[in-house]
């Protein structure tokens, strides 16, 4: 860190009282927010904060509402769909935009490549690509295959791309969520050389100890509000999660129930252990809402579709009252009692082009018929059931899933779900990209099936969700269950100093 | 969230024009312009004979088809059909050639319990190496193609296989020439199988669990679906009616030879994609399968009894029809 050095250094980037809306929902507030030559600023805040779409109009993907970008004090209007990078200005993904079947070489030049009377001047292009990848210190072999580098190795690639392309903005977005700790001071040794040059980088991460280790200012934002932009040095982790949370849960929620010590134990999970969760054990009793916390790539939703058996386990014990769940088989799991709701509701949780009639029982379609035979009077009592139960609204029962709201997909999806009478129910983000009245609607039900005696693991990355539903938290990171927290101890304060690192506690 | 914005909609409505796939009927109302370009062009192109005849002579491919919509709407794809047929012909001739059972009846039973078994078989590998092999079923069936096409050859030694026995002959002979009920055999068969598979596609576990695999296979996977089991079965379903077809065509000319079969993969998709089955998958439809077997049948038999087409050109014309059926299907989707 050298706030010094920055301190005095020219804004090259900055944005004035950007505000942004989606279809009439105001996502940002009026937010500033200012880049100086040569520094590293973290952009700070929870899910939903904002921080994507401030990138995103930094960089020309989006535009702002209203307010004003100036790049080198000018005001402009940045290009779209990445023409931002013929300015400096250059975004690298947390999926990369790099083909796997070309080289290095051929990556770093891709779409503007060199030629010689017409020809490719290969030799001019390695030569150019071996100079970049030097500057950066990297050792990466310029005619090695993309898809044979290392995750780390590639995000080099990216950045030696966007070098090559002459940026001076480098927006990196959770950079360090797929790399290990070796790889991750590998990225910040190079990121520091080419500060030093001059290059800015804004820096989207929710690691604390990775921002107070490489930036030199943080901006946090909060419910699309700026919040606060100081240097990194007269901040600790503890305030600047004090400044991403300061928020009071509303009335949300419905009233939590803790469900008596002596219940007994549904699910028994015992050092389950995958290719990458380590020695997970945890136990749901009967009637109570466990839940799930951790950042992005924390390992929360390979953990629990390990339990649900849609992922092979490399050793570990799943019991359903003290019945065992043989590994990988999600039919299996079902039968006993487990049934896991997809995160991913448009790509894994319904069939989009089928009606809700399909979807509905498509997860449990031994109950309509005998010997393979389905009863279509019996599915479709069986739709009317749930459209009342789940308060699904569609003008036409005959509508095909793709058609419905987010908050009528996610009900469905629920329902089927809810439709293999399942006593364990696994909810991997209950509530993303639905509105808020449908949230509300969402916990009620969970509160619901909870005082109904099942056992339900919330996973969430929105921590005031996993607050207001739950008695228990469990916190992951990297593959790890980090700690377990009970009553006074769940805040959200405490759950991001365990999800950033800052704390530990062996399961219990 | 206004409870009045969003009416549940009363049972009673009743289906408004817009309600119709248009997907759904766009493959009969061809086949109703057909058959209405064929009166004009020739009066006794419409005559009850020449229609059975047509239908008759479509049963091949109608009923290889009707397998293909279950690869298909699952998702993946069969190019070996045609030369299955020959090869399974040939075995069929071949054994009731070796007069390995005296009575020709019982001979005869025997064979058709072979040829299915064989049929289900060749599916069975089909499917295998497309699932466990984990090869696009486009490449495995490629090379199954060959395979089958190769041994066919072989067993044949290049030349043809033809079932010498006559009294065996003159018994399995109805099989393609006779009448049920005033009605040829062929016909009814096609009738019956599409009527099985349609039951299995609509009504029964395994056909909603082909559709889901078809339409998104993470989908399915995460609602514990065996997929692989799925797809593989459907391989099994398409060896099947395989070896239906194998058995109407060899009492038809008695004999297969190295080219029996050829393109018939070729028509058996067409078919199904005229009948409004997405080639994507995760959308079956056997009665449209039909009636695109039926489609490409009466083409050929308008450009015959038409003078101002060349019947040379059949091939072409089919080529035609597949794409202007997908520019036809596409264009519906984008109105829906």
């Amino acid at each position: 860190m050298n706030p010094d050095a920055v301190d005095g250094a020219p804004v090259v980037l900055s944005a004035r009282r950007i505000s942004k809306s989606f279809n009439g929902v105001q996502v940002l507030f009026s937010v500033n927010f200012e880049l100086r030559a040569g520094e590293v600023h973290a952009l700070m805040g929870e899910n939903g904060a904002g921080k994507s779409t401030l990138v995103k109009i930094l960089s020309g993907f989006e535009q702002p509402t209203s307010g004003e970008i100036l790049l080198d004090g000018q005001s402009v209007k940045l290009p779209p769909n990445g023409q931002a990078e013929h300015l400096g200005i250059v975004i690298i993904h947390q999926e990369f935009n790099l083909a796997e079947h070309l080289t290095v070489t051929e990556s770093l030049f891709l779409g503007r490549e060199v030629t010689r009377f017409g020809v490719l001047d290969r030799k001019f292009m390695r030569a150019e690509t071996r100079r970049v990848l030097d500057q950066l210190g990297s050792h990466v072999d310029e005619n090695a295959m993309i898809s044979s580098l290392s995750i780390a190795d590639k995000q080099m690639v990216e950045i030696a791309k966007a070098i090559s392309r002459d940026a001076r903005i480098i927006f990196m977005d959770e950079p360090t969520a797929v790399l290990s700790r070796e790889e991750t001071n590998y990225l910040f040794r190079q990121v520091r050389k080419l500060r030093e040059k001059g290059t800015s980088f804004v820096f989207v991460s929710h690691k604390l100890d990775e921002v107070m280790e490489l930036t030199d200012r943080v901006t946090v934002l909060r419910d699309g509000q700026w919040i606060k932009t100081a240097p990194t040095s007269i901040l600790d982790g503890e305030s600047i999660a004090q400044l991403m949370v300061g928020r009071e849960l509303s009335s949300l929620y419905p009233g939590k129930q803790e469900p008596s010590v002596d219940e007994e134990v549904t699910l028994a999970v015992s050092g389950l252990t995958t290719h990458y969760v380590q020695d997970a054990s945890f136990e749901v009793r009967k009637g109570e809402i466990l839940g799930f916390s951790g950042l992005i790539g924390s390992g929360r939703t390979e953990l629990m579709e390990a339990v649900a058996g849609l992922r092979s386990r490399v050793s570990g014990e799943v019991t359903v009252r003290g019945e065992r769940v043989p590994a990988g088989d999600v039919h299996a799991a079902n039968r006993v009692g487990i049934a896991y709701m997809t995160k991913d509701r448009k790509h894994k949780g319904l069939l989009l082009n089928s009606r809700m009639t399909a979807n509905l029982t498509l997860q449990s379609l031994d109950q309509h018929g005998k010997f393979g035979y389905l009863s279509p009077k019996s599915e479709a009592a069986a739709l009317e059931r749930a459209r009342r139960r789940f308060d699904i609204r569609v003008r036409d029962g005959r509508v095909v899933a793709g058609r419905m709201s987010g908050g009528n997909q996610q009900k469905l999806l629920l329902a089927k779900v809810m439709e293999t009478e399942p006593d364990v129910i696994i909810i991997d983000e209950p509530t993303r990209g639905i509105d808020v009245g449908t949230k509300q609607q969402i916990y009620h039900f969970i509160s619901a099936l909870a005082r109904d005696g099942k056992s339900i693991i919330v996973v969430s990355s929105e921590m005031p969700e996993i607050i207001g539903l739950c008695t228990r938290v469990a916190v992951m990171r990297e593959g790890r269950i980090v700690g377990i927290l009970e009553g006074e101890e769940i805040s959200e304060q405490e759950i991001m100093r365990y999800s950033a690192g800052l704390k530990k506690k062996t399961a219990a | 969230m206004t409870a009045g914005e969003d009416t549940v909609e009363t049972k009673a409505r009743s289906r408004s024009w817009r309600d119709v796939d248009l997907r759904a009927v766009a493959p009969f109302a061809a086949l109703a312009l057909l058959l209405i370009v064929g009166a004009l062009v020739n009066p006794n192109f419409i005559g009850l004979n020449n229609l059975a005849n047509v239908a008759t002579r479509s049963a091949f491919i109608a009923i290889i088809a009707v397998g293909a919509t279950f690869v298909i709407s699952s998702g993946d794809l069969d190019l070996s059909v045609g030369s299955m047929v020959a090869f399974v012909a040939s075995i069929m001739i071949i054994f009731m050639n070796s007069g390995a059972i005296a009575d020709p009846g019982l001979m005869l039973a025997a064979a058709v319990v072979l040829t299915m078994v064989i049929g289900a078989a060749c599916g069975l590998a089909n499917g295998l190496i497309t699932t466990v092999g984990r090869i696009e079923p486009f490449i495995a069936t490629l090379g199954t193609m060959g395979i089958y096409r190769g041994l066919t050859t072989w067993l044949s030694q290049g030349g043809a296989i033809t079932l010498r026995e006559p009294e065996l002959q003159a018994l399995y002979r109805p099989a393609y020439f006779g009448y049920i009920l005033g009605v040829p055999v062929p016909i009814v068969v096609i009738l019956v199988v599409t009527a099985i598979a349609a039951f299995i596609l609509y009504r029964t576990r395994y056909g909603r669990h082909v559709v889901a695999v078809g339409s998104n296979a993470d989908v399915a996977r995460y609602s514990g679906i065996p997929v692989n089991r799925v797809r593989t079965i459907a391989f099994v379903i398409q060896g099947l009616c395989v070896a239906i077809a194998v058995l109407l065509y060899v009492p038809r000319l008695g004999s297969t030879s190295a080219t029996t079969g050829i393109l018939w993969e070729l028509q058996a998709i067409t078919a199904v994609v005229v009948g409004g089955t997405a080639l994507k998958g995760g959308a079956g439809r056997v009665w449209g399968t039909i009636c695109g077997a039926f489609i490409l049948e009466l083409v050929g038999n308008i450009m015959l009894l038409s003078n101002f087409i060349s019947e040379y050109l059949i091939g072409a014309i089919q080529g035609a029809i597949i794409i202007i059926a997908m520019l036809v299907q596409r264009s519906l989707v984008r109105k829906s």
